[in-house]
This record gives structure tokens, C-alpha cells and sequence, in this order.
């Protein structure tokens, strides 16, 4: 361990280019020298500064806060969203996680709910509107008792965070074969059925939510655990098997 | 000009009489809006953070109707996500002797006595209403074992009066105000514009009556009518190019507001956070913050002499200076940032820096994990360490972190008045983006407060009095001010393609940001920054004469959005260092090595600088005109801030 700052790896990488949503796109081969203690997202920056370098354009990635919250990076590398480390989004994945002489596959989440909009930016705005579906409590902002009057057992506001803890990157999608986003559903609907604050509008949120899904087009569970594996924040499919008995429960309540 | 004599032009509206009641009153005193007539009114709502969501949410839920703009894919994903630490509030759950006159107390003083009394008592009011309107969101703060809430002392404070949710207090937060945000654009209340950059202000006779948009993904350009501007766009860290901050964190809607009449205040108050992991190499394009509770847990040293190479577990006790510890006893390791980080700077100064670079010192918790048992200190710090260890290769259980000053958030911004107005009516600042509440110095947990402080429920409150106050008729997008915004928006993007040179923006920016850093960073002086002055305007020159812009203005083109924010840095830095050079005293995150005590700590001046410089945009190639706005302390006595 530690920062091995003279050691260098001479990598090849193969980056998927797309102009558009309706360009076909294809895969790019550029060589580079990298240090191991770069982010695989500053090892990208040196791939772009050299093309531009040489009169090409860069390639258009996604990525914000670098320190893996916003959840605004994504990336498929060698086959594996958010690349091979666990719980580590792209931003947060060192190039030491390689070795010299590798080659590595850097492709966008693919999804059809995900459409390409440049290279390796996509467009998940269908995640926004499956939390528009029901993903909140509907209280408006004023004078709501007292903070504390709502005790919470710590075993469920716990249970409650680990499923709050998703950052709606996507990489669940792109990891299912069914490009399902019953995790990223799942969290929500778990975070907020943990919560007293969530009973009152129980049944009408796992409805909405999941026919939401639905709606744009992410396709079933049929039970991979490929989510969890890829998931950067660790999220449990306890929380799948939660949202199904919440659906479960609602669709008998409501008939 | 260094006088603390106040100029006409800004008016703060600090309402009179008792500072207790002074918020209560004003509120009263605010013209209303019949909820029936809300709905005729448009906001316009840039930027979705905590200030923005919360904003916008509230806005819409009163009935009025709101568009939101962001630069991410979604409104969830803006920089308030970051911050780890928590959120202050006055609630006194612990009963260790907090108070909403404690909060304000040790806020303005933490501000080092250059924030409004009045502003800041109202933060520490409205802190207990946050935190009762997220739990009621069901925002899963953290909890004791009886089912009720958590607090933790943190960053300078000394009572328990932080709220936190693990190490993603701020991500909890800003979700709560982005489901709130979501339900509203369920209810069709809210539009929401994303992958959207406000690139002007549009200015109809004086008042703030629109935006001009770039669609970052069609490049095209739009224009957007309103009855009021909120303005909620974050700090400008960036201008330093290494920062704490996300990678898109940028001036360009401050700068553009500034240039279309609001003032800018305070720009030279920038945070440095003491606890960031050192820059590796060359290649560093951000740097990563680890959250000050560190410090609740961690000791903070160097070797006792120069060049001592050894390992630190190696090197024993007797060899260490724990130099916060030592130089302040009462407060130790818990001094607010800008003591923390200056410190560690003189330490590195003297040669005594750890790490390949020499520029980083050890935050140690040897001790705590003796004393509480491993399995205590992981579920306390757990994912902070697990951060640290993928970013360093470094196991922090095993051998101390190694840890150094990054800039962190920025206290100056716009100009705003007691009703978050800017000096263009009409325009609001919120959250980061406003100067109001921080004074030179923000404590920990306290950004969060007002962020949703200002957009929960201060903005909503003196929008709707702006609305009701003012005879606003609809201005079509078709006048004249809205084809001048947007044409010269336009020509600015398209001079950027043109230039055609030989520098890329990234490497721009990195000079901007060595010039900021080294000269306007945690110790400035008069002859560095006037020769700094004089540096940043030839990089200016030099960008609009070599950087090398390469696609086109027609589609998605990160290096374009790039340029167009970078532009503004460089002329919002001269503004910085310009400030930085009139305050002739230290305060704060302002340290200038000509003021400060023989013992090397900040020397206020308040005869001469107990104000707020406001600064005037005059024109193309004018000088800006400052202003000054005076302060008073009727209720805090101003003293020499001693941690000692």
C-alpha cells in the first residue's frame, strides 16, 4: 500500500464515442501512462487534455463532487458499473486497483430507460420521476411538532439510513440483466416505510412508484443480486424483498 | 476609503427594537398574498441545492408557481450533497446549556464580529423549525437507543448541538428538501429544467424580471420571464481550481447578477478546512474533505524537529507537538477552521510538514482507539476512514491520517439586505451564494443551517412581500432587455469557439488557481497581492487570446460550459484580491501577514474595518466602486476571539 508515486501504467483503453442518441456509436483506442495514485476520473482528464492536445475533442463523462455522494458519475469499466472495487463509485476508484500493461473497457450504463446523450453521458432523468411517484412525505414546510416527538426505535431509523443511502447513480440498472431499477425504487420505498412518517401514504406510494418503473420502461425483477454487487453505497435487496411485501400488502389493502 | 463610514446605497432593512423579537415583527410587518392570487406569480428558482430545493419546494406549496435550473441531470445531485458533518440547531435536547442566544453567540463570534446581529439571531431562531420540518420529512438523522435524536459537539462548539446522519448529513438534508421538490413538481407546481446553465440576468428597468439559459445539452439558448429572481448557485472555491468543492461549483450566475446591478460583498472571505487529504501529484483535480469530527477523536501533530523523516509510530511521545493542544488549551484540538488551518500551514512553513511533499500534518487517533476500542471509533468515523483509505492507499487504523488545508466554502457573496434581496430588486441570494451569515469565518455545521434557514423559511417570506409590495406587470420575452441578455450571452460563447489557441481551459484554470492560492489563500499580503493584481489580469489576456475551445456551441460540450465559467472566474478573482487588499486588518479566514499579534494570531481592526465592503460593478473596463456598509454590535460584545 501507499503511493508508489514512481510507478507507471502504460494502460490501453477502449472508450465507447457516440455523437448523439442516434448515432451508433463505437468504441475509441487510446493509450496512456498513469500513476496509481490517480482517480480513474483524473486518469480521464489526462486522456482528454491529450486529446485536445491534438485538435480532438474531449470525451464528454459525468462526474461532480469526486468524492462519491452526488452520484453524477457512472461509467461501465471492463464490464462492471462503476468498475471493479466494491462499494466504490467511479470517482472514488484509484488507478492502483490496476496493474501495468492492462486493458480497459470504458463504456456508458446501458439501459433503453437510459438513452446516450454524448459518449459516455446518459440521460436518467426517469429516475427523478419515479421519486415524483411517491417518494416523499407530503408535508408542507411551517410548524410540524417537535422533532422529538416522533421517537424512532434505532434498530429502524438505522435500517431507514441504510436505505436513504442511495445515490441514484444508476449503476443498479446498468448492472441487471433486466435493467430493472427495483433497487433504486426499493430504497426509497423502504427508507420511508421504516418511518412513522411514511405510514400515512404507504399504499398509495409502492403503487405509484412501481407502475412509474413501469412506465418508463426498466424491465423486471427476476432476482440476480447483480444491483447489490454493484451498488456504490452497499444497498441491501432486503430492501426488494421489503418493497415487494409493501406492494403485496397494498394490493390487497386497495381492492 | 478604509473607513467604517456607510455608504447610502445599501440599506440593509435591519428592522428596529429588540433583537429577540426583531424576526417575529418583521414578519408581521410584511405585506401578505391572498393564496387565491399566488398562483399569477412566477418564480424563477436557479441553482437546487439546499437553499434552492427548499426554496422552490415551500414556494410551490404556497402556490406560487416556480421553475427550478440546474447544471446536473437532476436536483439531487448539487454540491450540498457534500457536506458530511451535520447541522446545527438550538434545540438543547443534551440540556447542556444551549440556547438560541448561545447559537448566535458563538456564531457571530466564530464569524469574528464581521456578520449582521440580526441576520444571525434569526438563523439561530429558525434552526430549531429545520430541524423539526426534516424529521416530519423523514430525513433519518441519527438516533440514541430511547428512539430519540442524536447530537454530537463539532468544530469549536462546546455543546451538543449538532444533528448528523452518519457521515451524510447533508446528502439526508438535500434529499429531504428534493423529495419535498419532487412532490411539487408531482403536483405540477414546479417545473424542473435540468442540465440547464443560467448564463445572464435580465434586467427590466431596474428590477430582476428574468434569466437567460443555455441548454448545456442542445447549446440552445432561452429565455425565461419571471416576477422574482432567487439566485441559489453556491459558493466560488473553484476559483482556486483545487478545492473541496464538486467540479461544476462555479461564479457565472453570481458574476452575471453582479454585472447586471447586485453588489458583491466580501469576497476576500474565503474557508480553508483544516481537514482535507493532501494533493498526490500533478494530476489532483479536486480535493477530498474529511469531516472536522475528526477532531472530536483524532490529535493533531507534527515532529517536534525539522525534516524528521521517521515513521510516525516511531517517533515517540516526547518528540511530537501536539501543537494545538498546546497552543490552545481550552479548545484543543476542537479551534474553529481558520485557527486549525493556519496553524497547520506555520507548521509546514517551519519545515515541520509530513508526507512526500512536506505539506500535511497527522490527525492521530492512536489514543481514541485505545480508549474506546476499535469497534467505537469505526462506527463513529467507519465510511470517513474507508474514504480515506481509497483515496491513499492508507490504512488510517494502523498509521495516523495525514491531512492539510484545502479551500472549503466561500463567506463572501452577493450583497443581500435582511430580506435576502440583492441591490438589483428583485434578485434574492440565497444559502452559499449571499454574504450575510458567516461573517469571515463559518463554523462547522452551520452552512446547512442556512441554506434551508434561507429557503425553508426566510425567502418565502419576503419573495411573497416582494411580490405583494411591488407593481410587477408581465414583461414578454419578446423586450428589447431579454434580445439584449441573451445576444450578448451568445457572442460571449461564441468568442470562447473562436479564440482557437493552444492552451486548454483545464490548464487555464489550474494558473488561475496557483495565482489565488499562493497569493490570496490562507496568508496574503500587500505586495503579493498587488503583484498578483497584476498577474491575473495578463492571465485573463491571455485566455481570451490562447485557449483552445475545440467542438461546437450546437450540442453537449463540457469543455465549452468549461470556458464560459472559467472566463468568469478570471475576472471575479481580480475582484477578490482586490477586496483582499483594502481589508487591512486580518479577521477570520482573512489573514494578512502585516496584521497579527506577536504570537502570530489574526489582528482585527474594528475602528477601521468593522464593515461589510459591497462592491459595484461600474462597466467594461471600469474599476469597480466599493461601499461599505457599517456594522454594529449592540448585543455581543466585540472581543478578541481566544481559544486559548
Amino acid at each position: 500500500m501507499g503511493g508508489h508515486s514512481d510507478e507507471i501504467l502504460h494502460l490501453t483503453l477502449n472508450i465507447w464515442r457516440q455523437s448523439g442518441a442516434d448515432d451508433p456509436g463505437e468504441f475509441e483506442t487510446h493509450t496512456i501512462d498513469a500513476s496509481p495514485s490517480m482517480s480513474f476520473l483524473e486518469m480521464l482528464d489526462v486522456v482528454n487534455e491529450n486529446l485536445q492536445e491534438d485538435g480532438r475533442e474531449a470525451v464528454a463523462f459525468d462526474h461532480d463532487c469526486r468524492e462519491g455522494i452526488c452520484g453524477m458519475c457512472s461509467l461501465v469499466i471492463n464490464g462492471k458499473p462503476h468498475g471493479p472495487e466494491s462499494e466504490t463509485t467511479t470517482c472514488q476508484l484509484h488507478m492502483r486497483s490496476f496493474s501495468d500493461g492492462d486493458v480497459i473497457w470504458i463504456e456508458p450504463f446501458r439501459a433503453k430507460a437510459f438513452p446516450v446523450l454524448r459518449d459516455l453521458i446518459i440521460d436518467r432523468s426517469p429516475l427523478d420521476r419515479i421519486i415524483q411517484a411517491g417518494g416523499f412525505v407530503s408535508i408542507n414546510t411551517g410548524a410540524p411538532q417537535d422533532a422529538n416527538a416522533i421517537p424512532i426505535a434505532k434498530e429502524n431509523a438505522d435500517l431507514a439510513m441504510d436505505a436513504a443511502a442511495c445515490i441514484g447513480c444508476g449503476a443498479c440498472v446498468a448492472a441487471c440483466p433486466n435493467a430493472a431499477a427495483m433497487l433504486f425504487t426499493a430504497a426509497k420505498v423502504s427508507q420511508l416505510a421504516l418511518l412513522p412518517q411514511g405510514e400515512p401514504e404507504r399504499e398509495g406510494r409502492v403503487i405509484g412508484m412501481v407502475e412509474q418503473m413501469e412506465t418508463e420502461g426498466f424491465g423486471h425483477c427476476t432476482n440476480h443480486y447483480d444491483c447489490m454487487a454493484a451498488c456504490p453505497k452497499g444497498i441491501s435487496t432486503d430492501n426488494i424483498a421489503r418493497m415487494n411485501r409493501e406492494y403485496l400488502r397494498a394490493s390487497v389493502l386497495s381492492r | 476609503m478604509s473607513s467604517n463610514h456607510a455608504s447610502p446605497m445599501l440599506d440593509s432593512k435591519i428592522p428596529s427594537g429588540n433583537l429577540k423579537d426583531a424576526w417575529t415583527n418583521h414578519k408581521f410587518n410584511l405585506p401578505l398574498i391572498n393564496p387565491a392570487n399566488r398562483r399569477k406569480f412566477k418564480i424563477l428558482v436557479v441553482g437546487t441545492g439546499l437553499a434552492g430545493s427548499s426554496a422552490a419546494a415551500t414556494l410551490a406549496e404556497m402556490g406560487y408557481e416556480v421553475q427550478t435550473f440546474c447544471i446536473q441531470d437532476s436536483p439531487r445531485r448539487a454540491h450540498s450533497i457534500a457536506a458530511q458533518g451535520g447541522i446545527n440547531a438550538a434545540k438543547n435536547y443534551k440540556g447542556d446549556g444551549d440556547s438560541v442566544h448561545r447559537l448566535f453567540y458563538d456564531t457571530v463570534k466564530g464569524g469574528d464580529y464581521r456578520a449582521r446581529e440580526h441576520n444571525v439571531h434569526r438563523l439561530a431562531e429558525v434552526s430549531v423549525d429545520i430541524i423539526d420540518q426534516c424529521v416530519a420529512q423523514g430525513v433519518p438523522f441519527a438516533r440514541e437507543y430511547g428512539g430519540l435524536l442524536d447530537t454530537r459537539s463539532f468544530g469549536g462548539a462546546q455543546v451538543s448541538r449538532t444533528f448528523y446522519a452518519r457521515g451524510q448529513t447533508g446528502q439526508q438534508l438535500l434529499l429531504g428538501a428534493y423529495s419535498a421538490l419532487m412532490r411539487q413538481v408531482s403536483a405540477g407546481k414546479v417545473h424542473v429544467k435540468t442540465r440547464c446553465e443560467m448564463v445572464d440576468v435580465v434586467n427590466v428597468d431596474g428590477v430582476a424580471r428574468g434569466i437567460i439559459t443555455r441548454d448545456l445539452v442542445t447549446g440552445a439558448f432561452e429565455r425565461h420571464s419571471g416576477d422574482a429572481v432567487l439566485l441559489c448557485t453556491g459558493g466560488y472555491g473553484n476559483a482556486f481550481y483545487l478545492s473541496t468543492n464538486a467540479k461544476t461549483c462555479n461564479v457565472t450566475a453570481a458574476w452575471r447578477a453582479h454585472k447586471r446591478g447586485a453588489f458583491f460583498a466580501n469576497p476576500c472571505y474565503t474557508q480553508i478546512h483544516p481537514t482535507c487529504i493532501p494533493v498526490s501529484g500533478d494530476y489532483q483535480s479536486k480535493l477530498t474533505l474529511m469531516s472536522e469530527s475528526l477532531r472530536n477523536d483524532g490529535r493533531v501533530w507534527v515532529p517536534e524537529t525539522k525534516g524528521d523523516k521517521r515513521l510516525p509510530s516511531t517517533i515517540p511521545e516526547s518528540e511530537r507537538d501536539y501543537y494545538l493542544e498546546r497552543r490552545y488549551p481550552s479548545f484543543g484540538n476542537l479551534v474553529p477552521r481558520d485557527v486549525a488551518s493556519r496553524n497547520a500551514k506555520s507548521v509546514c512553513d517551519e519545515g515541520r510538514g509530513v508526507g512526500p511533499t512536506g505539506l500535511s500534518v497527522y490527525l492521530d487517533f492512536a489514543d481514541a482507539i485505545a480508549r474506546d476500542g476499535r469497534s467505537t471509533i469505526e462506527a463513529r468515523y467507519g465510511n470517513l476512514f474507508q474514504m480515506y483509505q481509497r483515496i491513499t492507499g492508507e490504512d488510517p487504523y494502523s498509521e495516523p491520517m495525514r491531512i492539510f488545508p484545502a479551500v472549503h466554502y466561500t463567506m463572501g457573496g452577493l450583497w443581500v439586505d435582511y430580506n435576502l434581496e440583492s441591490t438589483l430588486p428583485g434578485l434574492f441570494v440565497l444559502g452559499e451564494a449571499n454574504f450575510s451569515d458567516h461573517g469571515s469565518n463559518r463554523l462547522g455545521a452551520s452552512a446547512l443551517m442556512q441554506g434551508l434557514a434561507d429557503g425553508y423559511y426566510v425567502a418565502p417570506a419576503t419573495v411573497t412581500a416582494h411580490l405583494a409590495g411591488r407593481k410587477l406587470e408581465r414583461i414578454p420575452t419578446s423586450h428589447d432587455a431579454f434580445g439584449e441578455a441573451e445576444a450578448s450571452s451568445r457572442a460571449r460563447f461564441d468568442k470562447l469557439l473562436n479564440v482557437n489557441g493552444s492552451r486548454s481551459v483545464d490548464q487555464m484554470h489550474r494558473a488561475l488557481g496557483q495565482l489565488n492560492w499562493d497569493n490570496c489563500g490562507m496568508a496574503r499580503t500587500k505586495e503579493g497581492l498587488e503583484k498578483a493584481l497584476k498577474q491575473v489580469v495578463q492571465l485573463r489576456e491571455e485566455f481570451w487570446g490562447d485557449v483552445k475551445v475545440l467542438g461546437d456551441g450546437r450540442s453537449l460540450n463540457q469543455a465549452l460550459e468549461h470556458a464560459g465559467r472559467v472566463a468568469d472566474f478570471m475576472e471575479f478573482s481580480e475582484l477578490m484580491m482586490r477586496d483582499a487588499l483594502v481589508r487591512e486588518e486580518s479577521c477570520g479566514g482573512h489573514f494578512r501577514e502585516e496584521h497579527q499579534t506577536e504570537d502570530g494570531e489574526a489582528k482585527r481592526d474594528d475602528d477601521k474595518f468593522c464593515h461589510v465592503t459591497a462592491w459595484e460593478h461600474k462597466g467594461k473596463d471600469q474599476p469597480h466602486q466599493q461601499h461599505n456598509e457599517a456594522l454594529s454590535f449592540e448585543n455581543v460584545k466585540l472581543t478578541t476571539r481566544s481559544y486559548k
